[in-house]
């Protein structure tokens, strides 16, 4: 059994007078110790409430969570607020895209890190900063003591993720969920805090959710991706195969549409025509099918299944043959 | 092709740093370009990268005189920009205009499409009656994909690639001769960055545009530029065509951010090795002596990096290079070393030569 197990997980926001809103629809992924799990698609793809949906952070009033999240063989959307509270932060931790607003602006970086500590285990304060000192220098903060009596706005934005990392790491989670970690940062600030999560992972054998919208580094981080459209995983297959190969128009169009630095000089982008907006419900067809290349009738009349060819999960009517170049632009 | 369209040189722009509640004492200043010459020729795409904080868009906006430079000057197309004044500047415009990062920022919420577009044809008196402004405004829209019936839809009704098109479409309206675009496209899904990476190049081959694209993101601007400037704290430190700045990186900065970009391949991904930089990016407002890379520069010399700036110099025919020791690094003689971060102040911005007088505080004022 894996670490963390979630089948079929389904999230409705319902509003009054308004149609009830699938942002996840049927979402199955398992993570194992030491692994990357990438869950990767645009914005709208209910990349984010799918983790918000495992922490248990999504409002209790309005949206709607079906199906089982199972860490360690216990259901967590079964606990309750009190039980949830005790293994957040001990046994999940959670990276957020934005540090500035997800740090306390007006408590020391000390203190937010030595909460944690004292809440789960236990530790006195004298203790707690000493831990929190060398948590600091893990992540690779420069003279920690010092950084540990700032406030957020006196760390650079880095500086701040790092700081993050640190506390979602004090009580050495089994499972480290990173939504969009690295978005915010510069390119070399990102190289240091993707490679110090692999470290981690590596070291620690801690379990990583890693949620992006960046092919580029699932490519280099992620041991097994998720392709996420509407809602819906589309294509699910390990990195080595999925980047390959894909199968799925829109993982396909993805990594057409997206200029790579080793492109020879002169080669074209291949766009997905059309905007995430464009979707239909995944009730009617595919939700891809108004965007799609290679939509069929049934498209839009029968939803696709999803079907496991050789170790790779698929979910669509007429996939691309392996091997085809993109197709060729249709105008908008 | 070959005619320089813009020349920009010695460009300074250094913003104050202000004190005090009564008095507005300079304490500091930002140096957010200090020091920049490049050429633009005409028809050419010249991309512009960096990361946050290197003075890229300070830059572009200096150029258009959105932000008045501290010094050095522009000449556009043999007219010397930064001297023109009122109405002579505001003409000047005409030909320079703006593609902007985020578009639903840039465009009014309460203009419709067809205002947004016809606001600047009144300005510059190119409005030659409802018939011809109808047939142009239909035009501008055929040639950035939008349908006619936009034109009575207000921003918020499009999608964010949609807005994009608008913003381009009211660069366009005035037939410009360059286009500056800052991070055209880092704020779109990904699906819809190469569509408008593609418009912006079609119309290019169209129209015959010069453009100056600003962006962090070098995979695009490889893509797009037919020569690229890389900037750190405020000035460039290399400039080469873009085949030539990816095949052969030649400043210690431009090879680390070339290697930090990750690449959509999991087997490029695995093999190739990564420069990682230590630390963060100093303040500009207190640059390191210098060269301003050497603090966190892995082939690092102990001579000549931090005491003399190194300038901008052609190793290459096309191929220019701020770095003391640019050959010994490619022919391997140097080697990188570890390097160990130091600490940046997140600072105030005040540099410690500057004495702090006058009464920092509303208390200070009153009771002396």
């Amino acid at each position: 059994m894996a670490l963390l197990e979630v089948r079929d997980l389904t999230v409705v926001f319902q509003r009054k007078g308004e149609e009830p809103f699938r942002a996840v629809d049927g979402v199955s992924f398992d993570v194992e110790p030491g692994q990357t799990v990438g869950l990767v698609g645009e914005s709208g793809c209910g990349k984010s409430v799918t983790s918000l949906a495992i922490m248990g952070l999504l409002p209790k009033r309005g949206a709607k969570i079906t199906g089982t999240v199972s860490y360690d063989g216990t259901d967590l959307l079964k606990l309750s607020d009190k039980e949830m509270r005790d293994r957040r932060g001990r046994d999940l931790g959670m990276v957020f895209q934005d540090p500035l607003s997800s740090l306390n602006p007006v408590v020391p970086i000390g203190l937010q890190v030595t909460e944690v500590l004292e809440r789960h285990r236990g530790m006195p304060r004298k203790e707690a900063m000493i831990e929190a000192k060398n948590l600091l220098d893990k992540v690779g903060i420069p003279d920690p003591n010092r950084r540990l009596k700032e406030y957020p706005h006196q760390l650079s934005g880095g500086m701040r993720q790092r700081a993050l990392i640190a506390i979602a790491l004090a009580c050495r989670p089994k499972l480290l969920i990173a939504d969009e970690p690295t978005t915010a940062l510069d390119v070399t600030i990102q190289a240091q805090i993707l490679s110090l999560m692999k470290e981690l992972v590596q070291d620690l054998g801690t379990a990583l959710v890693m949620i992006t919208h960046d092919l580029g580094v699932v490519a280099g981080l992620c041991d097994e991706v998720n392709v996420l459209y509407g809602g819906k995983v589309v294509e699910k297959a390990m990195r080595h195969k999925l980047f390959a190969e894909p199968r799925h128009p829109y993982t396909h169009g993805l990594l057409s549409s997206i200029p790579r630095l080793d492109a020879a000089p002169g080669e074209k982008l291949t766009p997905i025509k059309g905007s995430v907006a464009d979707n239909i419900p995944w009730s009617e067809g595919c939700a891809f099918a108004p965007r799609c290349p290679n939509a069929l009738d049934i498209c839009v009349q029968v939803t696709p299944a999803e079907e496991d060819q050789l170790g790779r999960l698929l979910r669509c009517h007429n996939p691309v043959v392996p091997g085809t170049p993109a197709a060729e632009e249709v105008p908008v | 092709m070959s005619e320089t369209l813009v020349s920009v040189q010695d460009m300074k722009v250094h913003f104050p740093i202000k004190r005090g509640v009564f008095f507005d004492k300079t304490v500091g200043y930002v140096y957010a370009v200090d020091g920049v010459d490049l050429e633009i020729k005409r028809g050419e795409t010249y991309g512009l990268v960096g990361e946050s904080g290197c003075g890229k868009s300070t830059l572009g906006r200096a150029m258009l005189r959105l932000n008045e430079p501290t010094a050095g000057k522009m000449v556009f197309d043999g007219h010397d920009f930064s001297t023109l004044k009122g109405e002579e500047l505001r003409k000047m415009r005409r030909r320079i205009q703006m593609v902007f990062q985020d578009p639903l920022s840039s465009l009014d919420p309460r203009q419709s499409v067809e205002s947004i577009l016809v606001e600047g044809l009144r300005a510059h008196d190119l409005d030659e009656g409802k018939e011809s402004t109808s047939k142009r405004l239909r035009e501008l829209l055929s040639a950035v994909g939008l349908p006619t019936t936009a034109l009575r839809k207000y921003p918020h009704e499009f999608s964010g690639g949609q807005r994009q098109r608008i913003g381009i479409a009211r660069a366009l309206a005035l037939n410009p001769d360059l286009i500056v675009a800052d991070e055209p496209v880092s704020a779109l899904d990904v699906s819809v960055q190469a569509q408008v990476v593609n418009l912006l190049e079609e119309l290019q081959e169209q129209f015959g545009l010069t453009y100056l694209v600003i962006a962090h993101d070098l995979a695009v601007v490889k893509h797009i530029s037919d020569r690229v400037g890389v900037m750190y704290l405020g000035g460039l430190v290399e400039e080469a065509t873009s085949e030539d700045l990816y095949a052969e990186p030649l400043h210690p900065y431009t090879r680390a951010l070339l290697s930090a970009i990750p690449v959509p391949d999991p087997v490029v991904e695995d093999r190739r090795e990564r420069i990682l930089l230590a630390g963060d990016l100093p303040s500009p407002a207190n640059p390191p002596n210098g060269c301003r890379f050497h603090t966190r520069c892995p082939w690092r010399q102990q001579t000549r990096c931090d005491t003399e700036r190194p300038a901008l110099r052609e190793l290459k025919p096309g191929h220019k290079v701020a770095c003391h020791w640019a050959e010994q690094i490619q022919s391997g003689e140097i080697q990188p070393h570890e390097v160990k971060p130091i600490l940046i102040e997140e600072d105030d911005g005040i540099s410690p030569d500057v004495p702090l007088v006058g009464p920092a505080s509303v208390t200070e004022a009153l009771n002396p």
